[in-house]
């Protein structure tokens, strides 16, 4: 079991109500794609994924990317047990999707840039740490139910 | 993991250029950061009074770091060659795991990113990542 401090709580349910999951879910899955771009094998069928711009610009990864921060809802509302709330999304990145775990925390890294940018000096080295640590969080229960 | 292109090169300098004067805020900020966010790294400075993200060893220390991040801009032509002494520096006497370097990398880029919302491109973050990941190489060349 995750133990969560007040503080953690607080932060993490305050930075999701600040962000725009249209601004930030697209913003941080286009750096994925731009900065680690051997992530791009996920998405063969998203079109023109050439370039950095075309990337930027591309709708697909555009709705693909608020689709992702919506399912990190879920853990923001289930805290005390994200493993179990995404058990099911975990068998569907392994068995359908056949998505490399480790591609998880590149996109995290990408998702707490973007983040680190929207909230500028509100995004603290407290407010990182708690940020990081729910990611992390959300990272390890995605890759539970691979086998 | 691969060496730097031309192009990687300019974005690298070209970002740079715009830094230019806020070297010591970023530094102190990564280092701050880092000790915040990853606790661990803490125990190589086990010889610090105040082990705080703001205390001023730690200020002094992002400071030292970030002049060797300048340092390596400079030398991006040839990183092996010139941070050798650094090299030696971390192998012999720091013996820092190089899993941290990564660590800081990422510091680093997140307080770029605060600071410079608009500059710090997806192009300009890989750049960057590129070139870091090339120094951190750098620094682990003399470690055996």
């Amino acid at each position: 079991m995750v133990e969560w401090t007040d503080f953690e709580r607080a932060t993490i349910a305050d930075i999701f109500s600040k962000i725009q999951y249209e601004v930030v879910g697209p913003a941080a899955l286009a750096r994925c794609l731009v900065v680690y771009p051997w992530t791009q094998r996920y998405f063969g069928n998203f079109g023109n994924l050439y370039n950095a711009a075309a990337i930027s610009g591309n709708p697909m990864v555009a709705k693909h990317g608020t689709t992702i921060l919506h399912g990190l809802d879920r853990a923001v509302k289930n805290m005390d047990d994200i493993k179990a709330t995404y058990a099911e999304l975990s068998v569907l990145h392994s068995e359908k999707l056949h998505v490399d775990p480790d591609n998880f925390k590149l996109l995290s890294d990408c998702l707490t840039i973007v983040v680190a940018a929207q909230l500028g000096k509100a995004f603290s080295g407290e407010v990182q740490a708690a940020f990081q640590k729910f990611l992390a969080v959300v990272v390890s229960a995605l890759g539970r139910q691979y086998h | 993991m691969t060496t730097l292109t031309a192009k990687d090169k300019d974005a690298v300098r070209t970002f740079w250029a715009k830094v230019s004067g806020k070297e010591e805020d970023i530094g102190t900020d990564a280092v701050a950061r880092m000790l915040a966010v990853y606790p661990q790294t803490k125990t190589y400075f086990a010889h610090w009074k105040d082990l705080s993200p703001s205390s001023p060893s730690a200020r002094k220390h992002g400071i030292t770091v970030m002049k060797g991040v300048a340092d390596a801009v400079s030398k991006i032509d040839d990183l092996k060659g010139g941070l050798l002494g650094l090299s030696e520096l971390h192998a012999f006497t720091l013996r820092v795991d190089p899993a941290n370097f990564k660590i800081l990398s990422h510091c680093l880029l997140v307080v770029l990113s605060i600071m410079f919302p608009n500059d710090f491109t997806p192009e300009a973050h890989v750049a960057l990542d590129k070139f870091l990941a090339a120094v951190a190489l750098a620094l682990a060349e003399k470690y055996r």
